[in-house]
């Protein structure tokens, strides 16, 4: 192991607590990702996997807890109904800017082609010259496989090329954390295989990526960490060879039988 | 005079004229609706025919009575009718007077053409709504038509078609409105003849305002009901 | 069916249209942006905003066009030493500025609606991915939900457009002489009812033709993403380098 390094974690998430209602979604999860990490979250349905991972990006506000970025803390307060939620709009907007994340179903914006739904947010959020990033959009499309692609509509296209279009949209805006919200789950088995060899590729780059997945197969292959939350707590972290090697929960041992 | 004293129901008051044009308007608006209903439910069996004929008439009258004006539909039955009247008049040996038609009937016969055109379409799409299914298991079990109709079609359409009734209705409510250039006393006639008379237009336009927003309060509030009774022991999404 | 007279009943009634086409355009235009107004006070999550709005929705769906035209043209005059006083008076006293405000505060309330119909047909998961991105407030507004919503909205508002231009003829009542006002008096003059029915019918049929024309080819013009995939172009490049 290295000396540990003095740069702060990309996310760092401590004690997240989250409820809808009177169901208790996130019961105290804390987690820690260093540049260039690559954790899977895995889980059953229900585990709070998915509100984890939209608690970093605040499109979900934790009931307690603390979200770092960078070292940046996102800061929180509560609103008239004593409900937590961001305390600077900007502050977020900025966060998210260099947090990207990538949906289970894709949410392209269907009125562009994909060309401009690339170029949409760093043109306009991150207020960079067009050709600037007309270029660097048809460098990302030519490096997810669909080039040829860049004057299609999103409903043009099947549902891994969508994919590929959504993780060249995130791209896109240079981030330091990439966030996977079950990315493949909504695809075709066929479909699945090109997606993740995309992801691959970034992991292999050195990119800093959360993903939730069921996809056993990259969790073991490609991850530099496995986590498995259950009902909303983490019940079992450590590289994967640790993980699916040796496996100390009980219920992760029958998680991984049982492929869900 | 203040406002109350005015619509009141004193010796001053116009408050009873007023209530009376209100109930007027009513009465020209279901008069018209129903005879909407009769006429529309048998435009749309035309729309719905395997007759070509049948079809182009009833899509030429649903496409002209929904994009003309009311109001020149209006004016073609009071000025129409009473050059007809006073034609007829003029056959059977009348003096060749202007004879002019009686107002209500003008009113009624006008909204109920137009309601016709807006009553088809909602029939027809509430037919087309229909599940085949249950007519195919109509005829299956043996029903006839005329059975099957009774029992199984028009009670199922006519469930489907309360929402966009309720539309119409209210289309023949403004309707009626306009029926007041043919001088019948309904609400807004009743409301000019007021102003005419004291000088209040604002404090008769506003009564009369109220006065709708009331006849349209209740008969939504009615129709709502009537769409929950219809729907009695269905699932709603 | 006397065909030269309906030939020249049909000229002197075109002479209404410019005034026809502009009443509704002039209200459609204007009634738009208190309409976006008012949707947006609906969708605002403020109690206050949120019933004004509904408020004014409920009079203005719920009393006949007429009423309310009458209202400003007849019922304003009952104030008129206020509005002297205020120095609002010669506007009031017009017949086509009553005739469009009217018009105008009518087609706000039926619009509105609408438009609230198209921007919460928006699919949640785009607005979602736009969040992810940084973007928020207008930008997010302008980028990404009102074009998505007008798309939607586009087909009810065609509807709208029509109901509007039959809506003009109202003005005639308070002396405005659009096509039904000139149809009104020649009818009064030779009272050949039938024939200038059927003339100014056919223009209004041809205008609501023209209408429904316009906003189709506008749906076609904005929804490249609902038809066909474009063609690949033959590339010029060499097969090998």
């Amino acid at each position: 192991m290295a000396a540990p390094s003095p740069a702060p974690p990309a996310v760092a998430i401590r004690g997240l607590r989250k409820s809808f209602g009177r169901l208790e979604v996130l019961k105290g999860v804390s987690l820690s990702a260093a540049d260039g990490d690559v954790i899977s979250i895995l889980g059953a349905s229900g585990s709070g996997k998915s509100t984890m991972l939209r608690c970093i990006n605040m499109l979900e506000v934790p009931d307690a807890g603390e979200v770092a970025i960078g070292g940046e803390v996102i800061a929180l307060d509560k609103d008239r109904r004593g409900r937590m939620r961001p305390a600077d709009g900007s502050q977020v907007d900025r966060i998210r800017s260099k947090v990207a994340m990538v949906f289970q179903s894709f949410n392209l914006w269907s009125h562009m082609t994909v060309l401009e739904n690339v170029i949409e947010a760093p043109v306009h959020v991150l207020k960079r010259p067009k050709a600037e990033a007309v270029g660097e959009a048809e460098a990302l499309l030519e490096k997810v496989g669909i080039a040829d692609k860049r004057d299609h509509y999103p409903s043009h296209l099947s549902g891994g090329q969508q994919q590929r279009a959504a993780i060249a949209r995130a791209l896109a805006m240079r981030p330091q954390v990439l966030l996977f919200d079950e990315p493949t789950s909504a695809l075709d088995p066929e479909l699945v295989g090109e997606v993740l060899r995309v992801m691959r590729a970034l992991a292999e780059e050195g990119r800093t990526m959360l993903v939730v997945t069921h996809e056993m197969g990259f969790a073991r292959d490609v991850s530099s960490r496995v986590v498995f939350l259950h009902q909303g707590v983490v019940e079992e972290e450590g590289p994967p060879a640790q993980v699916f090697g040796a496996p100390k929960s009980e219920r992760f041992r029958q998680f991984i039988s049982s492929g869900r | 005079m203040s406002y109350f004293e005015l619509m009141g129901f004193g010796p001053k008051g116009w408050g009873w004229p007023m209530l009376m044009a209100a109930g007027m308007t009513v009465a020209v608006a279901s008069t018209g609706f129903l005879i909407g209903a009769i006429l529309g439910s048998l435009i749309a069996w035309a729309k719905l025919s395997r007759s070509f004929v049948a079809r182009a008439f009833a899509d030429g009258y649903t496409t002209v009575l929904r994009g003309i004006p009311d109001l020149l539909v209006i004016y073609l039955f009071y000025f129409g009718g009473s050059a007809l009247l006073s034609s007829i008049g003029q056959l059977f040996g009348g003096s060749g007077g202007f004879v002019s038609v009686p107002a209500f009937a003008v009113g009624a016969l006008a909204i109920g053409v137009i309601s016709a055109a807006y009553q088809a379409e909602v029939f027809r799409g509430a037919y087309t709504a229909l599940a085949r299914g249950e007519v195919e298991a109509a005829k299956s079990v043996g029903m006839h038509t005329l059975l099957m109709f009774r029992r199984i079609i028009a009670p199922q359409v006519l469930r489907y078609a309360i929402p966009g009734l309720g539309n119409v209705w209210q289309l023949a409510l403004k309707e009626s409105a306009l029926i007041s250039v043919t001088g019948l006393v309904e609400l807004l006639r009743q409301s000019a003849i007021g102003s005419g008379s004291t000088y209040k237009p604002f404090s008769f336009y506003f009564t009369a305002a109220m006065l709708y927003l009331v006849i349209t309060t209740v008969s939504t509030w009615g129709f709502q009901r009537a769409e929950d009774y219809s729907m009695r022991g269905l699932r709603r999404a | 069916m006397d065909l030269a007279f309906m030939a020249e009943t049909f000229v002197k009634l075109l002479e209404g249209v410019p005034l026809t086409l502009k009443l509704a355009f002039s209200s459609v235009a204007l009634g738009a942006a208190i309409a976006m107004l008012l949707a947006l006070m609906r969708m605002s999550g403020l109690a206050a905003l949120d019933w004004s709005a509904r408020g004014y929705v409920f009079v203005f769906r719920g009393t006949p066009l007429l009423v309310q035209m009458f209202l400003i043209y007849y019922g304003l005059g009952q104030f008129r030493p206020t509005l002297q006083e205020l120095g609002v008076w010669w506007f009031f006293r017009e017949p086509y500025w009553c005739a469009v405000t009217a018009l105008t505060l009518n087609t706000a309330a039926y619009a509105s609606e609408i438009i609230r119909g198209g921007l919460q047909a928006v699919p949640f998961a785009q607005v979602e991915a736009a969040r992810a991105c940084g973007m928020s407030g207008f930008l997010l507004f302008r980028r990404i939900v009102f074009p998505i919503a007008v798309r939607q909205a586009l087909p009810g508002y065609g509807s709208e457009l029509i109901l509007m231009v039959k809506a003009t003829s109202l003005a005639s009542i308070i002396t405005m002489m659009e096509v039904t006002g000139i149809a009104h008096k020649l009818i009064s003059q030779t009272f050949r009812a039938v024939e200038i029915f059927i003339c100014a019918g056919a223009i209004y049929l041809i205008l609501n033709f023209l209408v429904t024309r316009a906003v189709m080819a506008l749906e076609w013009w904005l929804s490249p993403h609902l038809r066909g995939a474009p063609q690949a172009r033959p590339s010029l490049q060499p097969a090998h380098a």
